[in-house]
């Protein structure tokens, strides 16, 4: 089980890395939300796993797993809700101003991805 | 604690001027003034004190394990320099309320200046090191806000930058001397470290500290190679020049140089490191002096000279030297402050302070014409004024001073200062006061009115006063002086202005007798410098920032071209380095945990996690089909979370999933739906391979956890659940309770971007993006039936039930899975569902609750119960709990945490509505015919075409 777990961590982990380098930002934002799952699931593993012991005081409960990972995670989640909306968000205001939702706000005419040059000191490149 | 106040009193009184410009110019400069005599009447109170001999101390602690304290003391130096920074200040301040033209801020230049002067004091009073240094910076700071002051002006801005350029890294130098001198001492205190000469001077790390206490000493004050930021920090208005650079900025370093003589001075190192840049400075300001036409910029580089001098007096290291130098940092201050009062007054008058346009002022303005008469003869150093005595004293100190085994150079070399110094300073009387009055002055020049030539007076009374009695006027002042200084007897000398046949006053004769003869046969002499090189300080300062500049600039073009896609793969590329570093320098061996058995419906879970990641890596181009796919990984996720024994994260995890999906479709409805393939194959495979790397690096990690066993506090909180917190969910007692007060964090971050998101998505209905949202064109064929009357019937009866699932959850979350976060997701979705279902228009129109208000009274009410915590004595957010009885009701539990997570449920619910409806606000926008403007009610069942419109 523990492996299935840590190898599901791995796995969510290649594909958010993989996809938060792609260029543009609705596919960083999809890799961020896994990335995000990794990492969540990372930390509440942190508390080893245990099944059907959850962290509710009954006389009739075997045993208790740590609380304490699942209250952290917890508020990961939401606060990780709000990082995605603030970044989906950006990235959206980003698109209407420039026209573009490449990650470097590349024009759309201009169709190749290193892009080298350098901007001049004191103006951003539009 | 006053030695404190005389140190916050300016800090304080910063705020006052821009107050009181309000009420008038005078008000502002009377407060400014006001506050300047508060803190040096409270100066003079110890006075008696200080001339006694005593030391004041005064302090707290503020960082003891850094050895960062607030301690101040006061002895003789302190009493001295702090006197000068604040009662030349007081003159200061009157002259400049009359010399600001109308057009000038007052209020921002009476704040800099005081802010500038509580930092001097600061220096002056400072019996910590640590602290010392902030202040010191905060003189480096405050200066550049001063001499920059005329921000309409390039030279000002210039000279400013350059200042800070100059004094801001002799500053770092500076922190990295005193930390060292700290570690030598074992103490950052002042006085303890006065007390360890022996440890110090033996110390192998003497040297280093000294060089570097010398880099912060000598840039701020001027020394060569580092005087060229003084004259262009002479584009400031004159009362910033007048203060600056006679009383206080520059004699910072002076100070430094003076209060570490106990312990830097008398080795070999300090004798040739300051002596010998003391005497250079001086020799070669004096002659730039000489040659300078604009009377501050004659002035600046005299400063330039007279430092050298004193730097010079101080690096001899003999007692007696010590006390010239005292005696000189005081004339110094008195004749060189009336003289830049002065060529203010002339610039002010004449309209130039070109000496080359000037001559003849005596005849037209006789009271500034003699006070520059009286001031300059004591700059050259004329018998029967106080630059006289001083002079005399270090030219007698020069004449018995051998420089590596001769005799000869520094006797000559301090002779040809002079020299310089009494042409200079005769070529300031002579070739503007004196000659014929000319006709082509920019203005008429007459006398000021007093409060310009006031403040110059009473400098110059002082200037004749000590030539005339040094002992009875300037002696105990001396005495108290030199004596902190040098911290032990003091040596025999006398302050008269006879000393018989000396040395010294042969060398002051052939002085002004070159000196003069020098100002005679100045245009020959002018002539000549001409001809000879001048090597432009201010150029070459550009050319080494430029050179920097481009430095930097192709260091961090080569590693980062402005491409956030670049910089990311270089940043986890990093991360999977250290990973795999620390990886490979480990040992590995298997962990000892006992594994629980794989249940096959885990398998197939697992199957479908992985296929589903897969599948969002292959099709992320297809954005939506992505979109959902990543929902697959989501709801696996969640269904771990309930099989892992984690409820609360289950249902936690399944609501922010639905937000979570609603958002990005609500994104996707205006950003393009499908990426295009513009990934080279190496890119992607480059990606693919960290990528790889990164995974294994995390799922080996966390199995490598997985298969050990650890100590965890788990214990405590099940524990204290119940009996503590009244809950028997751990995980909700956790969030609401032990851990309150990061809870409280969260909610806050979680509000800010909240309205991190309304700012953006608002700002977006304006302007040249709002116009373009309002033509915008759909990219997606529309369905015909944009309000489906199953959905808008379905979610209108689920609402109701949804809210009372919401409270039912929000009621429970304390006993059992539930809470504060699930109630407000669960009810968000509710609210949100009507949105979509019946339109924004619809709804808005309904839901009358402002999300921006809900937001602030959730952090309210969660910091309410926080606050309520202190009436009963107890800290911040402890809480409390009971258990009640009500008929019909039957027995029930109250906890003050559940008031806490009431705020809990507000903000979410408010920070969720407030980032999802103003995003369906832009949809709408964006679909909306410009007719339609205002909501309109659609009817139950609306046609395609009222659809469209809402």
């Amino acid at each position: 089980m523990e492996w299935l777990v840590a190898s599901a961590v791995g796995i969510m982990t290649a594909a958010g890395v993989y996809l938060v380098l792609r260029g543009r930002t609705f596919a960083v934002v999809l890799g961020l939300s896994l990335l995000t799952y990794a990492t969540n699931v990372f930390l509440f593993a942190s508390g080893r796993l245990a099944v059907n012991m959850p962290p509710v005081i009954s006389k009739l409960a075997s045993g208790y797993t740590d609380p304490l990972p699942q209250a952290l995670v917890l508020t990961a989640i939401v606060i990780s809700f709000g990082m995605t909306a603030v970044i989906v968000v950006l990235a959206l205001r980003s698109y209407l101003e420039s026209g573009s939702d490449h990650v470097d706000g590349i024009p759309e005419t201009i169709e190749h991805e290193n892009f080298e040059s350098v901007p001049d000191a004191g103006e951003t490149r539009r | 604690m006053s030695l404190a106040l005389i140190v916050m009193l300016p800090f304080l009184g910063a705020l006052l001027p821009a107050l009181m410009l309000r009420a008038g110019r005078n008000a502002c400069a009377t407060s400014t003034f006001t506050v300047s005599l508060l803190a040096f009447l409270l100066l003079l109170t110890h006075a008696p004190a200080v001339f006694r001999g005593e030391v004041v101390q005064a302090g707290w602690e503020w960082l003891p394990q850094l050895g960062l304290n607030v301690n101040f003391f006061l002895d003789g130096l302190g009493f001295f320099f702090a006197g000068l920074i604040l009662g030349i200040g007081l003159l200061i301040i009157t002259y400049a309320r009359f010399y600001l033209a109308k057009d000038d801020p007052m209020g921002s230049f009476y704040t800099y200046l005081l802010l500038f002067q509580g930092a001097m004091v600061g220096i002056v009073l400072s019996d910590n090191i640590l602290l010392l240094l902030i202040f010191w910076e905060l003189t480096s700071l405050s200066s550049f806000l001063l001499i920059g002051y005329w921000r309409h002006l390039p030279e000002g801005r210039q000279g400013a930058r350059m200042a800070l350029t100059i004094t801001g890294a002799g500053g770092l130098s500076m922190i990295a001397g005193m930390l060292l001198l700290g570690h030598i001492a074992g103490s950052y205190d002042l006085s303890v470290i006065l007390q360890h000469k022996e440890t110090i001077q033996a110390s192998p790390l003497y040297l280093p500290a000294l060089l570097l206490i010398l880099g912060g000493c000598f840039t701020k004050s001027a020394q060569f190679p580092f005087h060229f930021w003084l004259p262009h920090a002479m584009a400031a208005p004159t009362p910033v020049s007048a203060y600056l650079h006679s009383a206080t900025m520059v004699k910072a370093g002076l100070f430094l140089l003076a209060r570490l003589w106990p312990v830097l001075a008398g080795t070999d190192a300090w004798f040739y490191l300051v002596a010998t840049t003391g005497l250079v400075t001086m020799v070669i300001g004096a002659w730039i002096a000489l040659f300078k036409d604009d009377l501050k910029g004659l002035l600046a580089f005299s400063t330039v000279s007279h430092l050298g001098l004193v730097t010079f007096l101080l690096g001899l290291g003999s007692p007696m030297a010590a006390v010239a130098a005292v005696f000189h940092i005081l004339n110094h201050a008195t004749f060189k402050a009336a003289l830049f009062m002065n060529a203010g007054i002339v610039d002010h008058e004449a309209g130039t302070r070109d000496i080359k346009r000037l001559g003849g002022l005596m005849a037209l303005m006789p009271i500034s014409g003699t006070l520059a008469l009286l001031a300059a003869a004591s700059m050259a150093g004329m018998p029967f004024l106080n630059g006289f005595l001083s002079k005399e004293m270090m030219l007698e100190a020069a004449a018995h001073t051998a420089w590596l085994g001769q005799d000869w150079p520094v006797p000559l070399l301090a002779t040809l200062g002079a020299v310089c110094s009494v042409a200079y300073s005769f070529r300031y009387i002579v070739h503007v006061f004196f000659g014929k009055p000319r006709n082509d002055y920019p203005h008429i020049p007459h006398d000021p009115p007093l409060g310009l030539w006031g403040p110059p007076a009473l400098l110059v009374a002082l200037v004749v006063l000590i030539g005339l009695f040094p002992a009875p006027i300037a002696g105990p002042l001396v005495a108290t002086v030199a004596g902190a200084v040098i911290g032990g007897p003091l040596p025999d000398y006398h302050l008269a202005l006879w000393h018989g046949f000396t040395p010294a006053l042969f060398m002051s004769a052939i002085a002004i007798a070159l000196g003069l003869a020098l100002l005679w046969r100045y245009p020959a002499l002018r002539a000549a410098w001409q001809a000879g090189p001048h090597p432009d300080a201010k150029t070459m300062f550009q050319a080494s920032i430029a050179g920097a500049v481009a430095l930097a600039q192709r260091g961090m073009h080569g590693l980062h071209n402005a491409s956030l896609q670049r910089h990311l793969a270089f940043m986890l590329g990093a991360a999977v380095l250290l990973g795999g570093a620390a990886f490979f320098g480990a040992s590995h061996s298997p962990g000892s945990r006992a594994l629980l058995p794989a249940h096959p419906v885990a398998v197939i879970a697992w199957l479908l996690l992985a296929a589903a990641s897969l599948a969002v890596v292959c099709l992320h181009r297809q954005r939506l089909v992505a979109l959902l796919t990543v929902g697959v990984v989501g709801l696996i996720v969640c269904l771990g979370f309930i099989y892992f024994s984690a409820p609360d994260l289950a249902l936690t995890q399944i609501s922010v999933e639905v937000v979570t999906v609603i958002l990005l479709l609500l994104a996707l409805n205006l950003l393009p739906k499908e990426t295009p393939a513009e990934s080279s194959l190496g890119r992607k495979w480059r990606d693919a391979g960290l990528a790889s790397l990164a995974g294994m690096g995390v799922g080996g990690a966390c199995w490598a956890m997985l298969t050990r066993d650890a100590a965890t506090l788990s214990g405590y909180y099940l524990e204290k659940s119940v009996p503590g917190g009244g809950g028997t969910n751990v995980v909700n007692v956790i969030l609401v309770d032990f851990r309150g007060f990061d809870t409280f964090g969260e909610i806050i971050v979680l509000g800010i971007a909240a309205l991190a998101i309304y700012a953006l998505l608002d700002g977006a209905l304006q302007g040249a993006v709002g116009r373009k949202l309002a033509a915008w064109v759909p990219d997606q064929k529309r369905s015909g039936d944009r309000h489906p009357l199953l959905l808008v019937v379905a979610t209108r009866v689920m609402l109701p039930l949804a809210l009372m699932v919401g409270a039912y959850i929000f009621l429970r979350g304390h006993n059992v899975p539930g809470g504060g976060f699930i109630a407000a997701l669960v009810v968000a979705i509710a609210l949100i569902m009507q949105y979509m279902a019946s339109g924004f228009g619809w709804a808005a129109q309904r839901m009358k609750v402002d999300y921006h208000a809900l937001i602030g009274l959730g952090v309210l009410v969660a910091g309410a119960t926080g606050i309520a915590a202190w009436l009963a004595d107890h800290p911040f957010l402890t809480s409390t709990f009971g258990h009640f009885h009500l008929p019909l009701v039957g027995e029930f539990e109250l906890a003050s945490a559940m008031a806490f997570d009431t705020g809990v449920f507000l903000t979410v619910v408010g920070a969720v509505m407030l980032a999802l409806a103003n995003l369906s606000r832009i949809g709408r926008r964006a679909e909306c015919l410009p007719v339609c403007a205002a909501p309109r009610r659609p009817p139950l069942q609306p046609t395609p075409n009222q659809a469209e419109e809402a």
